[in-house]
């Protein structure tokens, strides 16, 4: 009688938790790393006993469950009190060394013990993490993922002082701020708002200006198709026939890892051979892992997307 | 009814007081097997010594660091524990459930619980979950406890409005639909927050891995509570076996011991779905499993439900801790892992000795 049905309905829903669970797992499968390590974990820990001049410094034992973190650390000179990072973590080379990586939503807190760290650095809290590592006297820095600039200035700072390397902090900070500005001014930045879409995944999922990549892309006076999309949400799901239809003058694939999708891929889209940004060869290419942190690297961001925008321009002429 | 059920109820019933002992030494040998195996902390042989040492009147020297023994209590004993009370609670609801619905699909999960506690879960996600991390009390927990218990609550009201004779299936069916009604809103709350997804998406497999004392104390009355009422209804439920008409027949109020049952099971599982999220199949496997070795009798198939469900979990939650050593793998995945063909095997063996 009815159990088929239920059994039906209910396995529709299994199925539904599941089709949205794997789209998760491609969100985070991209980031894949290049795996071109030299340095051994206890090279890297050796290291740390020697070269540092304040006493308690060479006594940080540091497990960094966030990539950007571990960006950050290595960019201030800390990286050698590192003694393991996330799956995740895959920038610089040297992060790939240690063996095995902590996958960071599924952390297991009696393993993180056990390589008695005196800090943990987090992106987030996927359970009561941050709690039980306290409980058993670990330090445990949360830095969520930056909305501007100056969270992710911040969190640098902030990160110097943990690793006393303040000096190097401060020199990262300022060399970031002048870089970005230089990138921006230096552009001939066009008189109408240039409009762009910024592409997350292959199904067509975007962000807002609200949102840290955003920001970035806000620099340079642009207009992100994705912002009237829909009221109140940062990540919306656009539909092809909106994007076609808003005509992109640039398009920004941050899914050219997760989803192998490249200027060529685009192209050959059904209708997106009417977009300018396609016809015209104005599809960019981002690194999918730097696109989404908000570490140091988001000044090669910044520079990527003004060689584009001067690409545009000189097309114009 | 054949003949030969009643022969094996009967005979399960006389064997069966040697199942419940046996059943209960099992889930200490579970407890003690959870509380020694893990990724860290001192040798699995020192941690019976350092239990033993903290009894009143013992003292042993179990040779463990401070650090160790925090590892082994404030980490590794709470998911032990929460586990034990999660597996116990789920059986025996699933068991229950089964009984008074009479029909063997049933899991704890069927009249909404799963779908609403997920629902309020997410939108928990959604709702600046950091920004919640300064309160006093955490309001995932609450807000998926409430969410599972209006989600039944609808379904009984929907279900019993148009029930009229054959209430038990119509619950069942408008349980399929407050299920599929809750999982499409959180779909779209999630469709909407999709920066959340990773995250909802582990609640759903189930978590042990981040279970501290404070949970274990949020459920315990609720499992307690729970747990008395439906031992209660053991006898209650095999009259219930004969069939609603027949039920009421020999004296028994049909209705009303549905509804007991019913809430009581959905306030025990609301509460231990808030606190580890959707563990699967250990309210269906165990009580089957169990029917399987003793028979039909719900004098037996409850208590053994509720030792056997919470030895399986926690069973099923060391291979999460180190197979995948410094990361855990989600409870869900194992307990379907092992669970899946534990059971087929089980069931072909038993058939093969009929």
């Amino acid at each position: 009688m009815s159990f088929k049905s239920i059994r039906q309905i209910r396995g529709v829903s299994r199925r539904t938790f599941l089709a949205v669970g794997a789209s998760v797992l491609l969100f985070a499968a991209c980031g894949t790393s290049d795996q071109s390590a030299v340095n051994t974990v206890a090279d890297t820990v050796a290291e740390a006993s020697t070269d540092t001049a304040v006493p308690e410094v060479s006594t940080n034992k540091i497990v960094s469950l966030s990539a950007t973190a571990t960006e950050m650390l290595y960019a201030i000179g800390a990286g050698d009190q590192l003694i393991a990072v996330d799956k995740y973590s895959n920038f610089p080379a040297q992060a790939n060394a240690f063996e095995p990586k902590i996958d960071g939503y599924e952390p297991s807190v009696e393993a993180i013990a056990a390589l008695e760290p005196t800090t943990v650095l987090i992106a987030f809290d996927p359970g009561s993490l941050q709690s039980q590592l306290e409980k058993l006297g670990i330090a445990v820095w949360v830095g969520a993922a930056a909305t501007n600039f100056d969270d992710s200035y911040r969190q640098i700072t902030e990160l110097g002082e943990l690793t006393g390397k303040t000096t190097e902090a401060e020199a990262l900070v300022s060399s970031m701020k002048s870089e970005i500005e230089t990138a921006v001014s230096s552009l001939e930045i066009p008189e109408a708002p240039v409009n762009y879409f910024y592409e997350l995944d292959d199904t067509f999922y975007s962000v807002t200006s609200n949102t840290f990549i955003g920001q970035v892309l806000s620099l340079f006076k642009m207009e992100n198709i994705a912002d009237t999309a829909e009221a109140g949400n940062d990540y919306p799901q656009l539909s092809q026939e909106f994007i076609i239809s808003a005509n992109p003058k640039l398009v920004f694939l941050a899914d050219t890892k997760c989803c192998a999708q490249t200027a060529k891929t685009v192209a050959t889209r059904p209708g997106w051979d009417k977009i300018d940004a396609v016809t015209n060869g104005n599809v960019v290419e981002l690194d999918d892992d730097v696109a989404s942190r908000w570490g140091p690297r988001v000044v090669d961001l910044v520079k990527q997307v003004a060689g584009a925008i001067t690409a545009y321009m000189s097309k114009l002429k | 009814m054949s003949t030969r059920e009643d022969s094996i109820a009967r005979t399960g019933w006389l064997v069966g007081r040697w199942w419940i002992p046996a059943a209960a030494v099992a889930m200490c040998a579970a407890l003690l097997l959870g509380a020694m195996v893990g990724p860290a902390g001192p040798t699995w042989w020192r941690v019976p010594l350092a239990l033993l040492d903290r009894l009143p009147l013992i003292s042993l020297d179990s040779g463990i660091s401070p650090r160790e023994w925090t590892i082994i209590w404030q980490i590794r004993m709470p998911r032990v524990v929460l586990a034990a009370l999660v597996g116990a609670t789920l059986s025996l609801s699933g068991a229950c459930y089964q009984g008074v619905f009479r029909n063997p699909l049933v899991d704890p999960y069927l009249l909404g619980v799963a779908a609403g506690a997920g629902l309020g879960a997410t939108v928990v996600f959604t709702v600046n979950r950091s920004g919640s991390s300064s309160w006093i009390v955490d309001p995932l927990p609450l807000v998926a406890f409430a969410g599972g218990l209006i989600a039944v609550a609808v379904t009984y009201l929907v279900g019993t409005a148009f029930g009229g004779q054959r209430s038990a299936a119509t619950l069942v069916l408008a349980g399929v639909a407050v299920t599929s009604l809750a999982t499409a809103m959180q779909t779209f709350v999630l469709q909407r927050n999709t920066e959340v997804i990773r995250q909802v998406y582990s609640w759903i497999l189930g978590r042990l891995s981040s279970a501290t004392w404070s949970d274990v104390r949020l459920v315990l009355p609720y499992v307690i509570l729970s747990c008395g009422v439906l031992f209660a209804h053991r006898r209650l439920l095999d009259v219930m076996r004969v069939g609603d008409d027949e039920a009421a027949a020999l004296g028994a109020s049909v209705k009303r011991i549905r509804i007991a049952v019913v809430i009581a099971a959905t306030l025990g599982t609301s509460a231990v779905v808030a606190v580890s999220g959707l563990i699967g199949f250990v309210g269906i496997i165990v009580p089957h499993a169990v029917r399987l070795l003793v028979g039909a009798s719900y004098r037996l198939i409850l208590p053994l439900s509720f030792l056997l469900g919470a030895s399986f979990l926690i069973v099923a939650d060391i291979p999460g801790r180190i197979l995948q050593n410094p990361s855990e793998t989600p409870i869900g995945v194992v307990t379907a892992f092992l669970g899946a063909p534990f059971f087929l095997l089980l069931l072909r063996t038993r058939q093969g000795t009929r």
